[in-house]
């Protein structure tokens, strides 16, 4: 506790909170951009960011660790993923929109079960460590403190990502029909527009994300078989305090989840996952929907 | 619909005694594997309170199973009460801790329901593996001290078998009660019912603490069975598969969860023989069920059954 008086150490925390939740808030604004088109809980996202993770390190393997190889393991990883979700939604999930909720849950929960074993097919148990990538391996000078280059360089692509994804869905042709399509999938379709091609490109977007997400998270942990499975709960936990569908909703919840992860270990040693769920808690009962949610209107 | 109740009634006593004659055949494998079945079926049951009578998708039902069974193991085991006083404390505290838990999650629907409920076992998940001094973390709770007079293996299954019929026969009861139709009401048309005054809220609080307080009996007997819990029991897998086993028995019958239970244990029980690779088995067998046979096993029974009818 008496270790946070020290600023030197706050900044570092206050720090390591926003690396930890911009690189949360990627993998966050995928399921959430995906929760908010097509209604789909998707149990395998978490899958999906393993599988990134595990591609990346093959990469970087591959290319023997060379210059500039991690980010062509981060593009493979997202690539990979895409195609993917591709697969997925167009040859299985399409199939499925019409019926009800608990199907479409239990159709990616499926999904979670055969990509978590094809992952420990192709990769085996072992745990893997990506190194930070070139030029990165050092620190940055502040002049009163010195940060590590990688988590600093994540939280800039954090923004860039927030930033990106609120231009291109606030100002573009695709980014209106994107946003039309959470309102009235109907109504668009009657205006002429594809709407399951739409689907298609949110599905493989959102998992693109994921797998981004994985690799970038790839140098900060161990690359290893169930890093999935908490990753996802996680992310459950940023949209529900967010708002489902909400993009700065998510960005505000993987902020306040990075703090309370990073904070709750210091504060509450051991505890700090149940932090995150109290936190969680106080929201839903000033806001049951979350931050930026709406109530949701009865299908009935 | 008398004529069907009764039919069933019929079945099930039938089934019963079948149970009962297990242990004669002399495989101890068969009694083990009926043992738990029998758990599993009643943890299935429970949950379909919750999303067949009253359309709720709990994806955190693990977790009332994980609380009774490490309540009746700490009670049994760490202040050495007698059965008689642990099980009943353990099977309230899960009611308990699905009333509180519920409080929250009913004030919310479908996938926001989904997704709370999830969270909340996650918690229930955390706390076990963190509070080491008393649920033993990640090592789990070894040891429990089963009581003497179900200390072997076929009195236990007796005595699971007597727990489990008269859990079932209550939550029989309780589903086709006026409680259990004004359930079906308000998962056919939620609006609707309130319009003739039901109170939709409190009716599925009442919902999800019937569930959590059943899925704790199954707990408890999880917890004797093993001599031990879990950290496993709380993880959200584990609400995955008792979700599998009522989704693949079909939803909308009372007994088909149970047939859901017994299908996907064994199938699950002959698979890890020869391949560790069951969650990518269990993975395509639901694949196949969602894509092809969405009422589970009992609707295709029907299903084949209407179709010599119309022959006929």
């Amino acid at each position: 506790m008496s270790m946070l008086a020290n600023p030197t150490f706050l900044f570092y925390q206050v720090m390591n909170s926003i690396s930890l939740g911009m690189n949360l808030f990627i993998i966050a604004t995928g399921l959430t951009l995906i929760l908010g088109v097509l209604r789909v809980i998707n149990f395998a996202h978490g899958a999906f960011f393993m599988f990134g993770a595990y591609v990346c390190w093959s990469t970087v393997t591959f290319l023997g660790g060379a210059i500039g190889s991690f980010w062509i393991g981060v593009i493979a990883a997202a690539v990979v993923l895409g195609l993917m979700a591709f697969v997925i939604e167009r040859g299985l999930l399409r199939y499925l929109y019409e019926r009800e909720h608990l199907t479409q849950l239990l159709f990616t929960f499926a999904i979670v079960l055969v990509v978590g074993d094809v992952a420990k097919m192709i990769w085996g148990t072992d745990q893997y460590n990506v190194p930070y990538p070139h030029g990165l391996k050092g620190a940055v000078n502040f002049g009163f403190a010195i940060y590590p280059a990688y988590p600093l360089l994540l939280c800039v692509i954090g923004v860039v990502v927030a930033v990106g994804m609120w231009l291109a869905l606030s100002k573009t042709r695709w980014g209106r029909i994107i946003r039309a399509a959470t309102q009235d999938r109907e109504m668009l379709a009657a205006l002429g527009m594809n709407v399951p091609l739409v689907y298609t490109g949110v599905f493989v977007i959102g998992s693109a994300l994921a797998g981004l997400g994985g690799a970038l998270a790839a140098p900060r942990v161990a690359v290893s078989p169930g890093m999935d499975a908490t990753l996802i709960i996680e992310c459950f936990i940023i949209v529900i305090i967010g708002g489902l569908g909400s993009l700065w909703g998510s960005f505000l919840g993987a902020l306040a989840l990075g703090f309370a992860t990073m904070f709750g270990t210091v504060i509450f040693p051991d505890w700090e996952l149940v932090l995150a769920y109290v936190l969680m808690l106080g929201i839903l009962l000033w806001r049951p929907w979350g931050l930026f949610g709406h109530p949701e209107e009865d299908s009935h | 619909m008398q004529a069907k109740s009764k039919r069933t009634l019929w079945l099930t006593v039938a089934v019963v005694i079948l149970l009962a004659l297990v242990p004669t055949l002399g495989s101890k494998y068969l009694v083990d594997l009926s043992t738990e079945i029998l758990i599993y079926a009643l943890f299935a049951l429970s949950l379909n309170v919750l999303i067949g009578y009253s359309g709720n998708i709990s994806f955190g039902h693990a977790a009332y199973f994980a609380i009774g069974g490490y309540s009746c193991a700490i009670l049994l085991t760490t202040y050495d009460l007698p059965l008689i006083i642990s099980m009943p404390a353990a099977i309230i505290l899960a009611g308990l801790a699905a009333a509180f838990v519920g409080y929250f999650c009913v004030k919310l629907t479908d996938i926001y329901f989904a997704m709370l409920t999830l969270a909340f076992g996650m918690l229930v998940w955390a706390v076990a593996f963190k509070w080491r001094s008393v649920t033993g973390g990640d090592d789990g709770f070894v040891g429990v001290a089963v009581p003497e007079f179900i200390g072997d293996r076929y009195s236990f299954f007796y005595f699971t078998l007597v727990v489990v019929t008269v859990s079932s026969a209550l939550l029989w009861l309780i589903c086709h009660s006026a409680f259990g139709r004004t359930l079906v009401a308000v998962r056919e048309n939620r609006m609707r019912a309130g319009f003739v005054g039901v109170d939709t809220k409190r009716l599925r609080h009442t919902a999800f603490v019937v569930a959590g307080t059943f899925a704790g009996i199954a707990g408890t007997l999880f917890a004797m069975y093993n001599r031990g819990v879990y950290v496993e029991s709380a993880f959200w897998t584990e609400s995955g598969q008792v979700l599998i086993m009522t989704l693949l028995g079909g939803l909308y019958s009372f007994f088909g969860p149970a047939l859901g239970a017994a299908v996907l244990y064994t199938l699950q029980v002959s698979i890890n023989q020869y391949t560790e690779y069951w969650p990518i088995v269990l993975g395509t067998v639901l694949l196949v069920i969602i894509m092809f046979l969405p009422d589970g096993i009992v609707g295709l029974v029907q299903r084949i059954r209407s179709q010599f009818a119309r022959r006929a």
